[in-house]
């Protein structure tokens, strides 16, 4: 049964995913297409006020409404624990507790306060909108600037200011670099709140059976075995008796790695009323109360030499943590601080982060999670500092990369492999010339239109996370690793069980591919089961493009040993020495005799019946692997774009975008592409169209699809991608992580293009026509 | 996303309908496309006893040519009107504005009659009904009646229509010079603002959609206008507004596209 190799759908091939079948037919099934008899359908009353205390809870109307089973507040509802965060940094981090329902006082309009169980949706949102909550409003506090004003009011009244956290780090000489520079560069650069937005909301059922005390809680979540784990403490049971189930997943881009009130107060009123509890999410709620990304602004300062080389910087981020801590909050400028040099070695950094409490929705992980973040200040930065330098900008870049790999930064991260100069040169190859783009500038310019050009030289942190470092350097509860079973069938099929958790990442296919290769059946022949807690020994899920690079070896690690085993199984059946069989296209033969051999699936079936097994090898082939990496993976590239802006209104029109990417070795040249158009379109989204908008009482103003733009494909321009291949020694695949590279690349070479267009130094995103009209009308030169 | 709940109604003929409006006494809505009404009840901010659906009535569908006007039946959608030669050759603005609404799904659904019932400030077609001097036929209890655009669109989300009428058809006088521009952040969305130019020689007609609580003329250009200085004329585009500031845009910026926007509709119009 060897497959032909053109046929090959292994390793390297652009494969088709097999996902996407059911998922574009409509046959995919997501938590809202669970139906369990008897479920309880759940409304929530939601804050109406950023600050306030609950003085009163008027239930008795909406209690008394045709269809309702129950009305649960704060007080009705018994949790073991408060709300779950996994992040202490320093390790001594206050976590205020936050019950999953408020208590006495609410932290931010939207915050849950009661819920409505009724026997259909339209009952609970009735019985919901007669529930009368009577609150006594408290001064809130809106933006970071608010919040450390001296004598702001305190988000939480236990902690002695509003500062959550203060992260530092700094290396010697700092001061001394500063002092001997030839020119200083000073910008403050922000990254505006935004939210995920999925196609498919929040959602969950849980099943609280109460006479065996089992929970079973479907959700669309990313990690199923974190959310099972939560759910034990928080709850008060037994993990043992906790089943989490992520089925299809409509998208989550960061928002669903995490543990949320609403899946915690499901469960437990599931177990109040004894019978299964479904809450979908609207998605005014979604924008209202999941929680949002970025929100960070960043002083930043760098000092260099006239020729270019990057002596020093100073990097003072401040975090907008929003109200309370979710699953990851603080990890996210964390991760901000470690790779805030960027892709440049630079000797000296002085960097902190100011963490902090405002009344608006908590900030967690989004797609990219810390790293956009940096990659934006140090990107609009060197720019700054080429246009001080009169330099150009890939010539600033190309002389502070980093020339030899292994490399430790300032930082102390070891960036594994790398070749930045390769990606650069590569773009430049592929962009006009200077001379051609001056030529279409002023052609441009006779339209009305003003052309612009940017590029960004990114290099990011990806596969988390090597536990000990997890624990050590990040301060994280759990550690990093994943866990994947290969196990192969009596007919030579085989069912992977991945720990990995896939929302649109299309690791059905990868692995599979991953498989073929391995053990040389065909991919058709592989099924991949993910986000049950009942079927994976125990998985951390996916985020952090982490998927491939720890859940993808553990695969490939299991498949090894599975093929393994079968050799020895495959020597006893043809009488040969292990060492003396070679394996390939499915079959073992014998070194020289190639008549005689076995295939992959016969010899599954002598492994099944285990008849005449070699001595001390067991019966079956199933292998399950935990693989711990050794260290994070580091993709980087180089990405470029031109813009047109309309002078008189000022609006920006996106009319090349070059991707020039390096992950490494590529499983699924077609997936990657896809993963970096989705990267690339978000990024774009927040560089011109979106951002999170609270009005001066802490109301969400942006808080429909209307006024929150997110861009269509109508906006979002062709996209060339392109690569190089740099293995990574850190797995032995040789992969990197692509699924947030896009995100983090396009921002800043969107912004640079736009800046370059109107010849100021820099522009506070989104870069909506109003910001970039006020922009030309004074003058462009900010 | 969970209305209220409501009771359902479909009128085969339009006196059906006008009585079943009776029958609920001003507590009950026409439902057309559906696209306008449906977003607000899901949203809660309209919470009718009865929808009368209108979608089964034949007499309000169609396009009607005469040798100077369009008759427009209420149920005709965007995408019927985009498409109809008749429109695009006699009075190219509405084929243009049409087809620039929202996406295809819609357009396809979305109804003239509902758009033009519904008055929204930040909706298209009001503005251009209004800069062609068009005008709404409704019948109610009281027998039928034609309004002009100008007496039809009262405030935000308001007309002159009464609650138990319907509108039945919307008529246009053929414009051939006559353009409307558009600006938006984002392809499919709503006008931030919009100007719709009517140019009949040395005389043109102005309105503007998004500046206001309902579409506006703009007076001060038509005053200036006399067939030639569009740059000049249209530099009188905010004058006398107060457009409001929302996420979208502030008031100024408003006012800034509104003579960008009079301008290029003007050019367009005369153009054609
Ligand atoms: C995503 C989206 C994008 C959109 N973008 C745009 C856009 O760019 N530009 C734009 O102009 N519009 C836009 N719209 C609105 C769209 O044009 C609507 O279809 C239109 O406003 C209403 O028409 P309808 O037929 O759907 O009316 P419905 O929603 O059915 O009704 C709207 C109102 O009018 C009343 N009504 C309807 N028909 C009659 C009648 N014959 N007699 C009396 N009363 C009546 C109803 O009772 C209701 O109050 C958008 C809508 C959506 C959902």
């Amino acid at each position: 049964m060897a497959i032909a190799s053109e046929q090959s759908k292994g390793i390297g091939q652009a494969v088709h995913r097999k996902e996407d079948r059911k998922l574009l037919t409509g046959k995919g099934r997501y938590v809202d297409d669970l139906k369990l008899p008897g479920m309880q359908h759940m409304a929530i009353v939601r804050s109406t006020h950023a600050h306030a205390d609950i003085t009163a809870i008027e239930t008795s109307q909406a209690k008394a409404m045709p269809g309702v089973t129950a009305v649960l507040t704060g007080e009705d509802l018994e949790f073991a624990a408060g709300v779950p965060c996994a992040s202490n940094p320093t390790g001594e981090m206050v976590h205020p507790v936050r019950p999953p329902l408020a208590k006495g006082r609410v932290r931010h309009a939207g915050e849950p306060v009661a819920v409505v169980l009724a026997s259909d949706r339209y009952a609970a949102a009735d019985a919901a909108a007669m529930i009368e909550i009577s609150y006594s409003p408290l001064p809130a506090v809106v933006t970071p600037e608010e919040a450390l004003a001296d004598g702001a009011p305190r988000v939480h009244e236990e902690l002695d200011s509003n500062v959550a956290l203060v992260l530092a780090h700094s290396t010697d000489n700092v001061d001394d670099a500063f002092a001997k520079a030839d020119v200083v560069v000073k910008q403050t650069i922000r990254n505006q709140r935004l939210i995920h937005v999925p196609i498919e909301t929040r959602g969950v059922v849980a099943d609280w059976n109460t006479a065996s005390d089992e929970l079973t809680v479907h959700s669309s979540t990313q990690v199923p075995h974190f959310l099972r784990t939560f759910l034990a403490i928080v709850c008060g049971v037994s993990e043992a008796k906790v089943r989490a189930i992520a089925p299809d997943v409509g998208g989550g881009f960061g928002s669903k790695l995490n543990a949320y009130a609403e899946e915690f107060v499901a469960a437990a009123a599931s177990r109040k009323i004894g019978a299964p509890v479904k809450w979908i999410e609207e998605r005014s709620e979604a924008m209202l109360a999941t929680c949002h990304g970025r929100a960070q602004d960043a002083h930043m300062e760098l000092a260099a030499t006239t020729d270019g080389k990057v002596l020093a910087m100073r990097a003072h981020y401040v975090q907008d943590y929003g109200s309370y801590l979710q699953m990851l909050t603080p990890l996210i400028s964390q991760l901000t601080l470690l790779m805030s040099p960027g892709a440049y070695a630079i000797p000296e950094v002085d960097v902190t982060v100011t963490n902090v409490y405002t009344n608006t929705v908590p900030t967690d992980a989004l797609r990219g999670a810390g790293r956009p973040e940096a990659t934006h200040a140090i990107e609009r930065i060197m720019d700054i500092l080429a246009l001080e330098l009169g330099m150009s900008r890939t010539e600033v870049r190309r002389r502070n990369f980093p020339q030899e790999f292994p490399f430790t930064t300032a930082i102390g991260l070891m960036y594994d492999s790398g070749d930045y100069e390769g990606t650069l040169a590569k773009l430049l190859e592929l962009s006009d010339s200077k001379a051609d783009f001056e030529r279409r500038r002023q052609e441009a310019a006779a339209r009305g239109k003003r052309l612009g050009r940017g590029l960004s030289t990114y290099v990011e942190v990806c596969g988390f996370v090597p536990s000990d470092v997890a624990r050590s350097a990040l301060g994280l509860t759990p550690g990093g690793w994943e866990s994947s079973t290969v196990r192969m069938h009596p007919t030579g099929k085989v069912t992977v069980i991945t720990g990995t958790s896939p929302h649109g990442q299309g690791h059905a296919t990868s692995w599979s591919q991953i498989v073929e290769t391995e053990l040389g059946i065909p991919f058709d022949d592989v099924e991949v089961i993910h986000g049950d807690t009942a079927f994976a020994p125990y998985g951390l899920g996916t985020y952090g493009s982490r998927s491939l690079a720890v859940g993808g070896t553990a695969v490939h690690l299991a498949a090894t040993k599975v093929r393994e085993k079968a050799r020895l199984v495959a020597a006893q059946m043809l009488e040969a020495a292990a060492d003396d069989l070679e394996f390939s296209g499915g079959t073992f033969s014998v070194k020289g005799s190639p008549d005689k051999s076995v295939t992959m699936q016969e010899v599954a079936f002598r492994a099944w019946q285990a008849f005449e097994m070699p001595e001390g090898v067991t019966p079956g082939l199933d292998e399950t692997v935990f693989f711990d990496p050794p260290n994070c993976v580091f993709p980087f590239g180089a990405h470029g774009c031109e813009v047109e802006v309309d002078e008189e209104t000022g609006k920006v029109e996106i009319t090349s975008y070059i991707a020039v990417d390096d992950c490494g070795n590529v499983v699924n040249p077609m997936i990657v592409d896809g993963q970096v158009h989705g990267g690339v379109a978000h990024g774009i989204g927040q560089a011109l169209y979106e951002g999170a908008v609270y009005d001066a009482n802490g109301q969400l103003l942006t808080g429909s699809l209307v006024e929150y733009v997110i861009p269509s494909a109508v906006e979002i321009p062709s996209i060339q991608t392109h690569r190089t291949v740099t293995p990574s020694p850190t797995n032995p695949l040789g992969v990197k992580g692509i699924g947030e590279a896009g995100t983090i690349a396009s921002t800043p070479a969107v912004v640079g293009a736009v800046c370059h267009a109107l010849g100021v130094r820099d522009l506070d995103m989104p870069l909506q026509p109003e910001t970039v009209w006020r922009a030309m009308e004074k003058g462009g030169t900010a | 996303m969970i209305p209220q709940a409501f009771e359902y109604e479909q009128p085969s003929s339009v006196a059906d309908a006008i009585a079943m409006l009776g029958k609920h006494g001003g507590e009950a809505r026409v439902l057309a496309g559906g696209h306008s009404l449906l977003p607000m009840m899901k949203l809660r901010l309209a919470a009718p006893d009865a929808l009368i659906d209108i979608g089964r009535i034949a007499s309000l569908r169609g396009i009607t040519d005469t040798p100077d006007a369009i008759t427009i039946g209420a149920l005709t959608t965007h995408a019927e009107v985009a498409g109809a030669e008749v429109i695009a050759s006699g009075c190219p603005i509405l084929a243009e504005t049409a087809a620039g609404i929202g996406d295809l799904q819609v357009r396809n659904r979305g109804t003239i009659g509902g758009s033009i019932a519904n008055a929204d400030p930040h909706g298209d077609l009001p503005a251009v009904l209004l800069a062609l001097d068009g005008e709404a036929t409704a019948e109610g209890p009281n027998g039928r009646r034609t309004i002009a655009a100008a007496d039809l669109f009262v405030d935000y989300l308001q007309t002159s229509l009464s609650p138990d009428e319907i509108l039945t058809e919307v008529r246009v006088p053929k414009a051939s010079n006559s353009a409307y521009v558009k600006f938006n952040r984002r392809a499919q969305d709503w006008a931030i603002v919009g100007a719709a130019a009517v140019v009949h020689g040395s005389s043109a007609r102005i309105a503007l959609t998004g500046v206001g609580s309902k579409p506006v003329r703009a007076a001060a250009v038509e005053a200036a206008f006399d067939g030639s200085n569009t740059a000049e004329a249209a530099g009188h585009a905010a004058d006398g507004l107060d457009a409001p500031s929302d996420t979208a845009a502030s008031g100024e910026y408003r006012a800034h596209l509104a003579r960008v926007l009079v301008r290029r509709a003007l050019e367009a119009a005369m153009a054609r």
